[in-house]
């Protein structure tokens, strides 16, 4: 995985609260048994009409939203399945970030470990961000900052580890696999 | 110190590293339950980086989520309708003889929905760590053991390691007193719940339902209230074992046998939330005021009594593009409503008692005309069994569809979908937006109530009929 440490970018906004994993990508793409080329199933059943041209009406075929790598979502994006073909989609399509007042557990801990970094922002911040689609926003990593266009920097939450992980471009599994030794005493122990 | 809840004592019994301001607690995972969807991308990885499964003894595989559940295309040759679904069949059989985890395949006879086969085969057990590339997971919580949905790449992690990083979550006491009056169901209990709390009020938290009304029910009733959990956004959901609990699992071919049964229970007994635990937050319910519950929306929080109409939610966009979705109006009763399908099945009420309930229904009645009734068991051990009690025979008179086990039209992998613009009342746990098809409009409801609507082709309260 590429390190992330700080990128700016346009913004997407989708205000529309409590977006499921089975909007972000319908079930009947996730027949699939690699990761790659799901960018054009993203929202499918939004983005494109019933036959297959785009859908005018929807944020991301709006001129605002073209080139956009930071997704503005509504509360509790990304509830229901645990589909990581949800961030897998995002992340093919072009998406390094999603900003929200919260998402879904499941949903937050997949997008971790694929690099698409969740912001949380409060009501205020993310109203802001709600009313100004187009608008060029920073997401500092190191920081733990978004900064917004008139250079105003609004700390977010993130994991330490995962954020290690991020910043250094690590998966977690190698971290995991070093606990091997601590893993066989459990088991000696306990089992 | 202050008592212990439940989820405490199963979290620290499974901390191989606790959770530091650094790092996550290294949580041992006691059964990984895998199926074909969300597991070929993890053994990629174990290949690629020439890693075992770890711990292939506590590790078990199915497939359920793209299975046919027509019977000619199951067991003979005939193509089934979707070959990509076929494919990550396929990739399933030969990822497990390559890494050697055990396989029940399509035609074993213990195939089913994997939240289903694992508490019949007794391999759900209380206390344990469980987890699934499938959010559904919650469903073995029923048995107090800590079960939850996870990711592609953490299945990864658990095939590598048998381990999982995990922050802790905080605990949220749901307490249901009273008693469910007749006609009123565990899923109408969990569709109020969710009612309650919303689609997001459990998320950060591991739910405890509690209370005489939880005690009241039975194994089968228990698994639907817990497989829903997540559609409260919650982690996970639990209920303490009791004697409900070991009388299930008692004989079950992978449950503990005799000295070590015993045993067993002793252990099992002490895993109740102490008097003085102290929960992070907690909701009170009353059983006894529930009627049986409906959904109206697109996600399973937009949930009213069956008698009710469609509430009004003045400036409340999602609602109204809810209501649109659906091709309904603030104020409309629900009672009444065309019906075009009724799906019974699924993880959330596709076991023997759900089917009980559904032939009480069906009974010496007839699928009214124009309808489609599905009638898909949760797994082949229940289609077997349903078949020895004759409810087979009362679907089939009735003019019900009845399949193969799978988990079919709750998501229509397979190719079981609702067609556009038609209303199907489902026994199912998700009424998202083209969960069940593309522009197909789902209503939640109970065994009874969509078993009720299948006879009418209409929206009906099941206490009219029981």
């Amino acid at each position: 995985m590429e390190p992330i440490t700080r990128f700016t970018s346009t913004i997407a906004v989708l205000p529309q609260t409590n977006v499921d994993t089975d909007q972000i990508i319908p079930a009947r793409f996730l027949t699939v048994t690699t990761r790659d080329g799901l960018g054009k199933s993203l929202f499918a059943d939004w983005r494109y009409l019933p036959d297959g041209a785009a859908n005018p009406q929807f944020v991301l075929n709006q001129p605002a939203a073209q080139g956009a790598r930071i997704l503005v979502a509504g509360d509790n994006f990304g509830c229901g399945s645990s589909r990581e073909h949800a961030p897998w989609a995002l992340l093919d399509y072009g998406f390094r970030a999603v900003i929200s007042t919260s998402l879904a557990d499941i949903f937050c801990s997949n997008s971790l470990k694929n690099g698409l970094l969740p912001v949380i922002v409060d009501k205020a911040v993310h109203g802001w961000l709600l009313d100004h689609p187009g608008a060029a926003v920073s997401v500092d990593l190191r920081a733990r900052s978004l900064i917004l266009p008139d250079g105003t920097e609004v700390a977010f939450p993130i994991e330490a580890f995962a954020r290690h992980c991020l910043l250094n471009g690590t998966d977690e599994l190698g971290y995991l696999l070093s606990q091997l030794p601590a893993i066989e005493r459990y088991e000696t122990c306990a089992h | 110190m202050t008592g212990r809840t439940m989820f405490d004592k199963v979290w620290a019994a499974h901390e191989v590293v606790a959770e530091t301001a650094d790092t996550p607690a290294v949580l041992y995972i006691d059964l990984h339950l895998i199926h074909e969807v969300t597991s070929p991308q993890a053994f990629a990885v174990l290949k690629k980086a020439g890693l075992p499964v770890r711990r292939s003894d506590r590790t078990l595989a199915t497939m359920d989520h793209s299975t046919p559940t027509r019977s000619e295309e199951f067991f003979l040759d005939v193509p089934v309708k979707v070959d990509a679904a076929s494919r990550q069949v396929q990739q399933l059989e030969r990822n497990t003889q390559d890494f050697g985890v055990e396989l029940l395949g399509l035609r074993d006879a213990r195939r089913g929905i994997v939240h289903v086969i694992s508490p019949e085969l007794g391999a759900t057990q209380p206390g344990m760590t469980i987890v699934c590339g499938d959010s559904h997971t919650s469903t073995h919580g029923a048995f107090g053991a800590l079960a939850f949905g996870i990711g592609t790449t953490e299945v990864g992690h658990v095939f590598a390691t048998q381990c999982l990083l995990q922050r802790k979550p905080k605990t949220f006491a749901v307490n249901v007193r009273g008693r469910l009056q007749p006609g009123v169901t565990a899923k109408d209990l969990i569709l109020a719940i969710i009612g309650r709390i919303g689609v997001g009020g459990g998320t950060g938290y591991v739910l405890e339902y509690r209370g005489e009304a939880i005690r009241a029910l039975s194994m089968d009733e228990r698994m639907t209230v817990c497989n829903m959990s997540i559609e409260a956004g919650a982690r996970a959901g639990m209920i303490e074992p009791d004697e409900t609990t070991f009388a299930y699992l008692k004989g079950r071919p992978r449950a503990p046998q005799r000295a070590a049964w015993d045993a067993a229970v002793a252990r099992w007994r002490a895993l109740a939330s102490d008097a003085d635990a102290v929960f992070d937050r907690s909701v009170d319910i009353d059983a006894a005021e529930l009627t049986p519950m409906i959904t109206y929306g697109t996600n399973p929080g937009m949930v009213v009594a069956v008698d009710a109409t469609v509430p009004a939610r003045a400036g409340d966009a999602v609602h109204a593009k809810a209501l649109k979705y659906m091709g309904f109006e603030a104020g409309d009763a629900l009672l009444g409503k065309r019906v075009d399908v009724v799906f019974i099945g699924s993880c959330t009420n596709g076991r023997l008692e759900d089917l009980e309930a559904a032939a009480r229904v069906l009974k010496g009645r007839k699928v009214a005309a124009g309808v489609h009734l599905l009638i898909v068991p949760g797994s082949q051990q229940i289609k077997k069994a349903a078949e020895a009690a004759g409810l087979a025979d009362i679907f089939k008179a009735a003019g019900a569809d009845w399949r193969e086990s799978g988990c079919s039209m709750c998501l229509g992998m397979n190719g079981d979908t609702v067609a556009a613009g038609q209303y199907a009342v489902s026994t199912s746990n998700r009424n998202f937006e083209g969960r069940q098809g593309v522009g197909a409009r789902t209503l939640l409801a109970s065994p009874y109530t969509a078993a009720a609507s299948a006879v009418t082709g209409r929206i009906t309260d099941p206490r009219t009929m029981l």
